[in-house]
This record gives structure tokens, sequence and C-alpha cells, in this order.
């Protein structure tokens, strides 16, 4: 094989091509760097993130390494919205590396290797690629959970989230080698074609189909296999926690797409009712388990789950329709997290950080722009109009009674009821309520600038909601 | 050119003056004092301004006028689509002169977060416009759901002692109702393709698929109305809210689930409507009569005005559902008396409020001698509320009885009972408030009215008594519009009739 024909296979990845290649230099270069290293490389990553955001723009729809590996619309729009939550998790932890005393010039790294994992599972077309990606991120995950290595806390949430990652890789990997027992093949467009042709399928190749789906339930921390999240969320530093609140969960979210609706869209009549019956258990569990906590993270731990949940209704759906909803959900869940995650971070009381619900109390009095953008992420967290989340919920839903899913769209949206009582709550607490001791005064700059520019964007969504909705529904066709 | 954004100006004008607001910088003081001359200034000028609707509203006609269409998602049909007829031209108006009375009820009540309790005011005024004037389904509920929020700050952050707990029932609820017609409208989109509402009255709805959504539009609709057994939200709400905030619960919230029935669910569902009907009327009967009674025994003022609320829409309901001119003429002038007469009770509350600090019945009493001109104000807007003719509530209540008459003697008389028990318990909170010994010490420093106020109820009692002698003003510019929609809803019945004729 000449070089030309090897250069044409490997151009659609060249994205991660590039972000790998880039990722170990730095790697390097940080080795043999000074100790102030980490600005440097902070910034190197977030340009390298930015260039490759430029690069998947610009890739074309083709497939290459015989098929392994897909490049389309649906990837490239899940792509960006990675890179975006890459980007910004580097952003807002910069402060936070600043402060702690070992110079962690890996962690930027670290981000930049998961992102690459992510991009890989947004793109995988073969089961070998699928649980090659997924661990290529777990594993740069698994280390960024413990990056704090000196407190008990996040060791332990790194251990456990290690732990169960682990168990859901082999549930995953489990589940992918059953189903090429029963169809002979790892690749996708294998398996759809498998599907087409076999009429009757085998209930052990459901079986395998089931525990894949648990696998990445777990990845995606849907209900009943979301045990790991509020632990994890609570234990690791919050921006890592926003980290993990945001880019796996949709890069998991878009393999479990992906794979559901490409390979195994004949068997719909058969998974239809398991991605249901996880979507209520989610919303439901995600709505009630969050009345009662007291620590925001693990309530957004639960809220997460339960905006999964909402996203599964989405897949439920199992049409273009319902992945265009997901997309749009996607959207608006992306800048409600950053939000809310800067809005975190700026909780510091006697300069360290807090994070109880009832520090917050009184917020609107003693930070009236922080306490008003939190109550927009709250608001749009619980879709009231005219915000984002409004939007997100209400395509949906649409999707949902789009596929005659009624049932499943009235317990969904009566939990949002239920989520709509916490997130209340904490406006109650920023508004109601008279401030007792203060938290500091904001003083990192660029969680400031993320608070406001996340709240902006999520008030005048309604303006982008046509362009946004046409680019989902063009990135909402699966495959080439 | 005027004509076409005038209703733009008047939905985002307050808006543009809450954002104003925001931009002040300096000391609280002069905070506070800008925001309070800069909010009533907004809200005198919008109201201004849509006197302008007046001007050019044609009323002899029933379609929409003065309508704006910008198209906003195309790939859902949904457009920013505002317009007004007759049902909601009286509407938009009460809720532009309600908002700078409203204002100028909190100027010296409201004493901490000016700012913010004038923006909230301000967006409020936005969001309910919007709403009056959205002939898209999605962005009506855009609007509709929107003003929860700041109902939702202005009763927790500067209401009573359980805000709390009143706020929280208060959104809940409505929300619970809201999701539900969220629903509706998504599968009346994605049975028909568009959120326009001008198709969507066009469009036959299968019989069963009406069944369901006139449920949800019903029950949304019921919360706000509210209707019994649905309506504890109200007490609380009313109980804990500062004066303002009940002035406008009162004044507009309420209409909203009327308004509702009279766009939505008759227009569009007119077999559902025709189904439901004994339904409707039952719950307004037991609305009517429950509540005039709990209001009997209530022993703070607010309280027994909020349920005199309930009593007073199930009237209204009874009204709509009558589908006959009359009876729905007649709601829509007692949904407006009502927004008037008791927004002005609940300002007569206020004032002694502000001054004493309980709105308990028993503490006062005998406060005629030291606030004469506040008895005779309290005294007129209790007449009104009890319907003697001459003040608006009458027309309205006449209206609705001879409505009800020609349908159904039973209900008639059934609402007709709610007058006796309404009067009663008006007269009896009265007297015992007004009149009797001045025995409680704290009252013989009582102030009268001061100019401010008297300002504040001097448009109120106009329009009431505007509205009780010559309510051809009101009717003549919605009759059109109401002619339509009965005629509307009687053509739709009859081809259903013949449908089931021929299928037999």
């Amino acid at each position: 094989m000449d070089l030309a024909s090897t250069f044409s296979i490997i151009t659609p990845a060249s994205p991660e091509i590039f972000l790998v290649i880039s990722a170990l230099t730095l790697l390097m270069a940080g080795l043999f760097m000074s100790t102030n290293s980490l600005k440097i490389i902070s910034y190197s990553t977030i340009i390298i993130l930015l260039l490759t955001a430029i690069l998947v723009i610009q890739s074309e729809n083709t497939l290459a390494f015989q098929g392994l590996f897909i490049s389309d619309n649906f990837a490239r729009f899940i792509k960006i919205i990675i890179i975006l939550g890459a980007v910004f998790s580097i952003l807002i932890s910069f402060e936070h590396l600043k402060r702690s005393e070992n110079n962690l010039f890996e962690y930027p790294l670290l981000i930049l290797f998961t992102t690459l994992g992510m991009m890989l599972m947004t793109s995988a077309n073969d089961l070998i690629l699928l649980y090659m990606s997924v661990e290529l991120q777990s594993i740069a995950l698994y280390v960024i959970a413990t990056i704090q290595r000196n407190t008990l806390k996040s060791t332990e949430a790194g251990l456990k989230y290690f732990v169960l990652g682990a168990l859901s890789s082999g549930i995953l990997l489990y589940g992918c080698s059953i189903i090429y027992g029963f169809t002979g093949t790892t690749s996708f467009n294998g398996i759809a074609t498998f599907l087409s042709t076999n009429r009757s399928t085998s209930p052990g190749l459901i079986i395998g189909l089931i525990f894949l789906i648990s696998g990445l339930a777990f990845k995606v921390s849907i209900a009943p296999f979301h045990m790991w999240t509020p632990d994890v969320y609570e234990g690791v530093p919050t921006p890592v926690t926003a980290l993990f609140a945001l880019a796996p969960k949709v890069a998991a979210l878009a393999l479990f797409l992906r794979v559901m609706i490409d390979p195994f869209r004949d068997l719909l009549i058969s998974w239809q009712p398991i991605i249901a019956f996880l979507s209520i258990v989610s919303v439901l569990i995600g709505g009630l388990a969050a009345i009662m906590q007291t620590n925001i993270k693990r309530l957004m731990a639960y809220s997460s789950i339960a905006h999964m949940g909402y996203s599964l209704i989405g897949l439920a759906s199992g049409n273009e329709t319902g992945v265009t909803s997901v997309l749009m959900y996607l959207t608006t869940y992306t800048f409600t997290i950053i939000g809310t995650f800067s809005g975190i971070l700026c909780m510091r009381r006697n300069d360290s950080p807090v994070e109880n619900i009832s520090d917050l109390t009184g917020l609107s009095d003693t930070h009236p722009i922080m306490a008003l953008a939190l109550m927009i992420f709250m608001l749009s967290m619980s879709g009231i109009p005219p915000l984002a989340g409004f939007f997100g919920k209400w395509f949906i839903f649409m999707s949902a009674i789009d596929a005659d899913l009624y049932l499943l769209a009235a317990i969904g949206i009566l939990s949002t009821v239920i989520s709509a009582f916490y997130y209340l709550r904490i406006i109650k607490i920023m508004y109601f309520e008279e401030a007792i001791e203060p938290l500091d005064a904001i003083i990192d700059k660029k969680s400031q600038l993320a608070l406001c520019g996340s709240a902006m964007i999520i008030v005048f969504f309604f303006l982008f909601i046509k362009p946004i909705h046409n680019t989902a529904m063009s990135s909402s066709i699966i495959g080439i | 050119m005027i004509k076409q954004w005038l209703l733009t100006i008047i939905i985002f004008g307050p808006m543009l003056g809450a954002a104003f607001i925001m931009t002040f910088r300096g000391k609280q003081d002069r905070i506070a004092y800008l925001s309070r001359w800069l909010a009533l200034i907004t809200s005198s000028l919008v109201f201004l301004i849509s006197l302008l609707i007046l001007v050019f509203f044609e009323p002899d006609s029933a379609n929409f006028q003065l309508v704006q269409k910008i198209n906003w998602i195309p790939s859902l049909s949904s457009s920013y689509h505002v317009g007004v007829d007759g049902i909601s031209i009286w509407f938009i108006m009460m809720s532009t002169l309600l908002t700078p009375i409203c204002i100028l009820a909190s100027w010296e009540a409201i004493q901490k977060r000016v700012r913010e309790y004038m923006v909230a005011f301000l967006v409020l005024e936005s969001m309910i416009v919007g709403m009056f004037c959205a002939l898209d389904i999605l962005l009506f509920y855009i609007f509709f759901e929107a003003l929860l929020i700041p109902i939702f700050l202005i009763i927790g952050v500067w209401g009573g002692v359980h805000r709390v707990y009143a706020a929280f029932k208060f959104f809940l609820y409505t929300l619970v109702g809201s999701v539900l017609m969220l629903l509706a409208i998504i599968s009346m989109y994605c049975y028909t393709g568009t959120t326009n509402l001008l198709t969507l009255m066009q469009t036959r709805f299968l019989p069963e698929m009406q069944t369901w959504l006139w449920l949800a539009f019903f029950f949304s609709f019921a919360v706000k109305v509210p209707m019994w057994p649905l309506h504890t939200w109200l007490p609380d709400a009313h109980v804990e809210a500062p004066t303002a905030g009940s002035v406008i619960l009162a004044g507009i919230l309420l209409k909203i689930g009327g308004y509702g029935f009279l766009r939505f669910s008759i227009p569009i569902f007119p077999d559902a409507s025709a189904d439901f009907t004994p339904v409707v009327y039952a719950l307004s009967v037991i609305s009517v009569i429950y509540t005039s009674l709990v209001a009997l025994v209530q022993e703070d003022m607010k309280k027994m005005i909020a349920y005199s609320s309930v009593a007073h829409m199930g009237f209204v309901t009874v009204g709509i559902f009558t589908m006959n001119i009359i009876g729905v003429d007649g709601s829509i002038l007692y949904m407006l008396s009502h927004g008037i007469v008791s927004s002005a009770l609940f300002l007569c509350v206020g004032a002694i409020y502000d001054r004493m600090h309980t709105r308990a019945i028993k503490f006062y009493g005998g406060i005629a001698k030291n606030m004469p001109r506040y008895a005779i104000i309290f005294m007129l807007f209790m007449l009104a509320s009890i319907g003697l003719p001459g003040t608006s509530a009458f027309i309205g209540e006449l209206l609705i009885l001879t409505g009800a008459f020609q349908v159904n003697t039973w209900i008639a008389a059934f609402i007709a009972s709610g007058l006796i028990l309404g009067a009663a318990y008006m007269l009896h909170l009265y007297r015992r408030v007004v009149f009797g010994k001045l025995e409680n010490e704290k009252l013989n420093t009582i102030l009268d009215l001061s100019p401010r106020e008297i300002a504040i109820f001097t448009p109120l009692i106009i329009l009431v008594f505007c509205m009780g002698i010559y309510p051809s003003i009101f009717t003549d510019m919605m009759s059109a519009s109401v002619e339509s929609l009965i005629t509307n809803y009687k053509a739709a019945l009859d081809e259903n009739a013949i449908i089931n004729l021929t299928a037999r």
C-alpha cells in the first residue's frame, strides 16, 4: 500500500489524529518544562481543542479504516458539544489547579485524552472501536477522578468510579461478544444487514443487546445503573464534576443513540420498551431522590440522571425526530451545565470552596448577578419557558408523541413538576431567605464569564432556535 | 406601520423599562426612588399607548386586528403572531391599566428590594399582555407559563409570613395544569403540523382526541380560574402576596382561565366542550355555593375576598358554557367587573393593612369614625361586589343569569343563591370592619386615605359606574367576536349532528 492511499484512508479521522499527536507532544514537553508549565500547557490544550473543532467542522461524510470509523453529521454535532465541554472544564479548573500545591500539568492533558476517547466513541462504527474508545475515555477519567490524590474523598470517589466503571466495561464487553457470537460480525453495518436479512432473531441476540444496553446505561448513568453518580460527583473536586457532568455523558449518549438506531434499528420493537422503562425510572429517581439532597453537587448528580432520562425518551421514539430532539436537548443541557457548575465554582467562603445548598442562603442580596444567573439555570432545567430548557423538553416530548408513546410522555412531563420542586427550592433559598454569612466575592473571572455568558445564551436561546434546529435536523440521520 | 407594531410595542415596552431599571447604579435609596418613578412612567406610557388599540380597533369585524406575524421557527411552522379581537381587547386594556395602579399601590408598602420588585412587575405586565395577544399556541404557552416566574418571586420575596408555602403551592399547582396543556399542545402540533391558532381553529380534531385534549386544557385553565376543587392555592396566594400582587392575581390572573376557555377550548374543541358542559356546570355550582359558605366564616379579610373571587369565577364559567351570546357577553363583562372590583377590594384591605399591619377582621371595627373617605370608597366597592344595580357587577350577573336561565333553570337558580350568600358575607365584613363602636384603642390614630390612595381608587370608581350605567361601550367592542364564536360553535355542532345522522 503506497503512502497516498494510506493517507486517504486516515484523513477522515484527521481531527482525532491531530488531537492524539498534539497531546503526546505536549505530554513530552510538559515533562521537560520548568515548574511553571501548567499555564502554558493549559492554554495550549485549549488552542489544540479549538483547532480540532475546526478540523471536525471541515471533515467530510465518509467511512474510514475499513468501516471501523465513521464520520457523519451526527458525529460532528456531538463532537462540537464534547469539545465545548472539554474547553470549558479546562478553563474553569485553571484557578482550582493553581491553588492546589502540586503542579498538575497532566490534568489538561488527561482531558485531551478523554476527549479523544469520546470523539472516537461518537465515531465508532464497530463493536471493537466501541469498546476501545469507551475504555480510552474511561481510563483517562479514572485518573482525573483521583487527581487530588492527597484527599480522602477524591481517592474514594475515584476508586468507586473505577470499580463500577470496570464492572460496566466488563458487561459491555460481554454484550459485544454475545452479539458477535450470534451475528458473526462486529461491524455495525454487518449487524444491520444480518438483522434485515434474518427476520427471526434468536433470544441470545436480545440478551447480548440487553448486556450492551446495561453497559452503556452505566456510562450514561441511567437508573437503575446510576448508583455511582452521586458519590463520584460529590467526592471529586468541583471542576472535575463539571467535566463528568457534561462531555462523557454526551459522548456515551451519542454512542447509545448510534448503536440503537443504526445497527439495531430492526429490533426497535424489542428494545423500545426497555429504553422507555429506563427513562421512566431515571426521571422518577432523579426527581424524587434530589428532593432530599443538601449538597448541591449531589443534587446536580440526581438532576443529571433525570436529564439523561429525558434524553432517553427521545431515543425511545427510535426515529430521526427522536434523534433531533436528543440533539436539541443536549445543546440546551450543555449550556445549563456549564452555567450551573461555573456558579458552583464561584461558591467560596473564607477562601475555601463550599458546596451545601444552604450556603446559598440570601445570595440575591449579596451576589445579585450570580443569584439571577443561577435562577435562570434552575428555571431552565425545570423547563420553564422562554428559557432554553423548555425548548429541549418541547422537542423531546414532541418526538415521544410523534412515536405514539403517550404514556411515556405523560409520566415524563409530570415528573418535570417533581423536578421543578427542588429547582424552586434553590431559588427559594437564594431569594426568599436572608443572608446569614455571605459568600466571598467572586474572584475567578473565567467562571464569572462562563456564568454570565451561558445565562445570556439560555435567556436568548429562543432567538437561535431556527439555525440550531435546522442543524440538528440535518445531523439526525445516523450513518451515511 | 404603527398599527402593525402597536401590540409588539405594548408587549415589550414594559420589558424595556425593566431592562433600563436593571442598569441603575448608586445608593440604595436613590435606586429605589428612580425605580419607582421609572416603573410608574413606563407603565403609564404603556397604558396610554394601549389606548391606541381602542382607536384603531374596528368593532364590526370579528377578525383579529392589528396583526403582526414574524416567522420564528419555520421547521415547526411557529411564528411570532399577535393580534387582538373583541374577546381579548378588554383584557389587554385591563392589564395595562392595573399595572400602574399596582405600582402606585406599592409606592410606600414596598421598602426592600424596590428595584427587583418593579422589574418583576414590569416583566409580569409584558408576559400578561403577550399572553392575551398571542395567536400562536406555542407563543401563548410561553407567555402563559413564563408569567409564573415573576408572580412566584412577588409572593415569595415580598409576601407575608407563610409566603414560601404559598408561592410553592401556587407555582406547582399551576405547573401541573400547564404541563398537561403542553402535552396537548404538542399533540395538536403533531396532528396538524402547525402551532398557528387560526389554522387550529379551523381543524376538526377526531372526537376521541378532542376529549383528551379538552381535558388537558380544562385542567390547566380550571386551576387558573380557579374552579372547585382546584382552588386551594388561591386563598394562600392571596393572603400571602403583597397588596399589589393580590391585585394582579385577582384582576388579571384569574381571568386567564376564562379567556383560555373562550379562546381555545370552545373554538378548537366544540364537540368536547358540548359534551363536558354538564361537568363544568356542576363544578361551577359547587364553586359558587361552597366557597360562598366558606367565605362567610373567614376571619381574615383577604381570605374572605379570595374565596369570594372563587365564587364569582363560578359565575363566569357558567356564563361561558351557556354558549349563548347573552351568557358569554355577560361572563366577559363580569370578568372585567370582577377584575376592577376585587382589585379595589384588595386595595382597600391593603390600605388599612399598611396602617395597622393586620388583616384580622376582629382587630377592626368602627373605623368609619376616623376614616370617612375610606368608608365611602370601601362601601362602594363592597356594594359593587354584591352586584348592586348601577354598578358593573350587576350587568354581568344579570346577563349571566339570563343566559343560564335559557339553558337550564336549575343552574340559574343555584348560582342565583350565590348572590344572596355574597351579599351576606360582604355586608357582614363591612359591618364588622367599618361600623360599630370603635373599641380598639390602636385605631384612634388611624389616618384617612392620602391623596395618592385616592388617585389609585379614582379610575376604578369611574370604571365601575361606567360599566354599570352604560355597558354598551364595552359590549359593542366585543359583540362581533362573541357572535362569531357562538356561530362557529353552533355550526360545528350542527355539522356533527348531520354526520351522526348520516352515519346511522
